[in-house]
């Protein structure tokens, strides 16, 4: 396993041991069994981070044999060496399985499938579990612990999230922005070793769980959000996706909202966010106002939204900008919203970055500022989906912080999430979707 | 959104079953007819053998209603306007003439959609490079770039109810309004690109593009069936033809 805080050049060691790097400078060699990577590309294979843009066929069998196609492999094996590929991973369809019908530990079962059908000696794995809930996880690193087990095959792993894989790999190589490799050694080598260090420079490290803050007083507090008996129904789908649900959120309260992936978390923030219309019942802000009829104005003075990609909600060419709004606010609140401004770069450490595009921010800072272009609005509800998605420690810390003191400041804050210890370490109240 | 979703046609029907390039010959002959063909027989002989041929496609009706309605729209209106805008005559509105041009309207698009919709994508892309010996590159990148199709669609979504969360709307303002559909745009352009790299990387990753010879898993091949749709095609364009200039 390759491990490294965010920026340590994890995911382009494994590019270039994929032969996939083109363009910029190197120094030094990569080696495949001797070769080039890039002319040994057959000697490798990669599976990588979101299965939904790495598949290319409409069906799971021609997935598989995709890459059969291209390396010239007779016709009359293809479909053999298909067959064998999936029963590697434990794909539990047929071959004509729609791909889009499958979740994303399914398809993320079925990439690696396609990568083992070329038969590699080395299979890269860039952060397989990244994009998928518990369950999607724990499928996937199933099928790579039976390819351990098999014992023929050099796997290299990248990892965020280290303590439920760990115990798949034999090896453990932290790697440091401009500093190389600096710890090399068995899992529990390592962490004996720099396990507080690592801690510190962003790295999750088994047994080392995020701080719980100390609970703020909590005075009288009322009821700032409330859905009743909303539900959700996709255009032409016959199923609810949403609902009905029940729910109300008072002020200085945190409530995380989790569920398997297509158990309506995202769609049921949505709801509540004011941002998408129910098919039936409806949502309520603090005034007891409907929120999905509130002109986008007044709705985002009363409720923030924070969607799960930052980039969805950036506009702007500048991070001050993007915090101002100010050549598209059409009322003229320049001067104080520029000095809310400046106090939210300092606080969420953006301020030596307010001339920067947005786009160009590292992962963490984008996170970091679409949080900000939320909390300028001063609003009362805050709502968030996957904060803590592909987030180091280190940001993990900082968003739990901000946070616990919004909600101790008698905000309502609700999250959608998989990320259980970071519910656990903010959350007064869990409400469980199920699909 | 959901328009650009592939239907997905009972694989046991006859014209779904028909080999995709020749099921998009047969359509190209029928457009052509229609495209040279004068007066209102012709397209409706044609429109009519159509919408006969419909239980062999596999597609069910509504399904097919709901995905072409505005087409359906789009043709009545043109054979409307048609007859209310030409120029008067003593012998009162050309129905012919407006009546004429919708269903030829109506036949292009049908005849287009009725092929492509029984057809299923992966097969398309395979008879392409099979029979019509487009390039794997091309084929594959289109079908690659076909399933993307309905990611962007709620990507597109997505983003509007982002700006909606930022407290942006264009309200009454024309001006705003162009500037934040821009916006979206480009934000939706950026995370085009950005997938279709990824998704490029990923087909590289697993030796596109690059072996000299590509072998076929899925074999298709012109059988007499599909010879018979080609000729059967002719004969009703050369009928219908014949039938619109004797009336």
């Amino acid at each position: 396993m390759l491990l490294g805080a965010s920026g340590s050049g994890k995911s382009t060691l494994l590019f270039g041991l994929a032969g996939l790097l083109e363009g910029g400078e190197s120094e030094g060699q990569l080696r495949i069994d001797g070769h080039d990577p890039r002319t040994a590309r057959d000697r490798t294979g990669i599976v990588f981070q979101d299965p939904e843009s790495s598949l290319v066929m409409a069906r799971a069998g021609d997935e598989v044999a995709f890459g059969l196609e291209n390396r010239s492999v007779p016709a009359a094996e293809i479909w053999p060496r298909v067959d064998e590929a999936l029963e590697m991973v434990g794909f539990p369809y047929g071959r004509d399985r729609p791909t889009d019908a499958l979740s994303g530990g399914e398809q993320q079962r079925l990439a690696i499938a396609a990568s083992l059908a070329l038969r590699p000696g080395l299979l890269l794995l860039d952060e397989p579990t990244a994009n998928l809930d518990p369950d999607g996880a724990r499928l996937v690193r199933a099928a790579v612990a039976r390819l351990v087990g098999g014992g023929e095959l050099t796997m290299l792993l990248v990892e965020h999230r280290v303590a439920e894989s760990v115990e798949l790999v034999d090896r453990l190589i932290v790697l440091e922005a401009g500093g190389g490799v600096i710890a090399d050694g068995s899992p529990a080598e390592v962490f004996a070793a720099s396990g507080d260090e690592l801690a510190t420079a962003g790295i999750w490290v088994p047994g080392y769980p995020l701080q719980i803050p100390p609970r703020g007083p909590r005075p009288d507090t009322r009821v700032l959000l409330a859905a009743d008996q909303v539900t959700y129904r996709f255009p032409g789908e016959g199923s609810l996706a949403v609902g009905p649900i029940d729910l109300a959120v008072r002020s200085s309260e945190a409530l995380a909202i989790i569920g398997p992936n297509g158990s309506g978390k995202t769609t049921l923030a949505l709801l509540l966010g004011g941002l998408l219309r129910p098919s039936s019942g409806g949502v309520s802000g603090p005034n007891g106002e409907p929120v999905w009829s509130e002109p986008a104005d007044r709705l985002a003075r009363t409720i923030g939204s924070v969607f799960q990609d930052p980039e969805h909600q950036f506009l702007m060419g500048r991070v001050r900008d993007e915090l101002t709004l100010s050549p598209l606010q059409r009322r003229s609140t320049a001067v104080d919203a520029a000095k809310r401004a400046a106090e939210l770069m300092d606080r969420l450490h953006l301020g030596g970055l307010a001339e920067a595009n947005p786009f160009t921010l590292s992962g963490g800072e984008k996170r970091r500022l679409s949080v900000a272009t939320a909390l300028v609005r001063e609003p009362r509800v805050l709502i968030l989906d996957e904060p803590t998605f592909g987030q180091d420690r280190r940001t993990a810390i900082e968003l739990v912080d901000l946070l616990s003191a919004q909600r101790d400041d008698g905000s309502a804050v609700c999250f959608v999430t998989h990320d259980l210890p970071f519910a656990a370490a903010l959350a007064d109240r869990t409400l469980e979707l199920a699909r | 959104m959901r328009r650009f979703t592939p239907l997905r046609p009972d694989p046991r029907a006859w014209l779904a079953r028909a080999n995709p390039v020749a099921k998009l010959c047969a359509a190209a002959i029928l457009m052509a007819v229609l495209f040279v063909g004068s007066g209102p027989i012709t397209p409706a002989i044609i429109l009519g053998a159509i919408l006969a041929s419909l239980p062999l496609t596999g597609l069910s009706v509504r399904t097919l209603l709901a995905r072409t309605w505005p087409l359906l729209v789009a043709a009545f209106m043109v054979g409307l306007l048609n007859v209310l805008l030409a120029p008067a005559r003593p012998a009162g509105p050309d129905l012919q003439t407006g009546l004429a041009l919708g269903l030829r309207l109506l036949g292009v698009a049908l005849s287009g959609v009725v092929a492509l919709a029984s057809t299923d994508p992966t097969d398309l892309a395979d008879s392409l490079q099979q029979q019509a010996r487009l390039s794997s590159r091309l084929a594959m990148g289109v079908l690659a770039a076909v399933r993307m199709l309905p990611i962007l669609a709620t990507e597109w979504q997505l983003l509007g109810m982002a700006r909606r969360a930022r407290g942006v709307s264009a309200g009454w303002s024309p001006l705003l309004a162009v500037r934040l559909a821009f916006g979206k745009l480009l934000a939706l352009l950026v995370g085009a690109v950005r997938r279709a790299t990824r998704l490029a990387l990923a087909m590289d990753a697993r030796g596109f593009g690059t072996a000299a010879g590509r072998t076929i898993a899925r074999p298709h091949s012109m059988r007499m069936a599909d010879w018979g749709l080609l000729l059967a095609a002719a004969a009703l364009g050369t009928a219908a033809l014949w039938i619109g200039a004797a009336a």
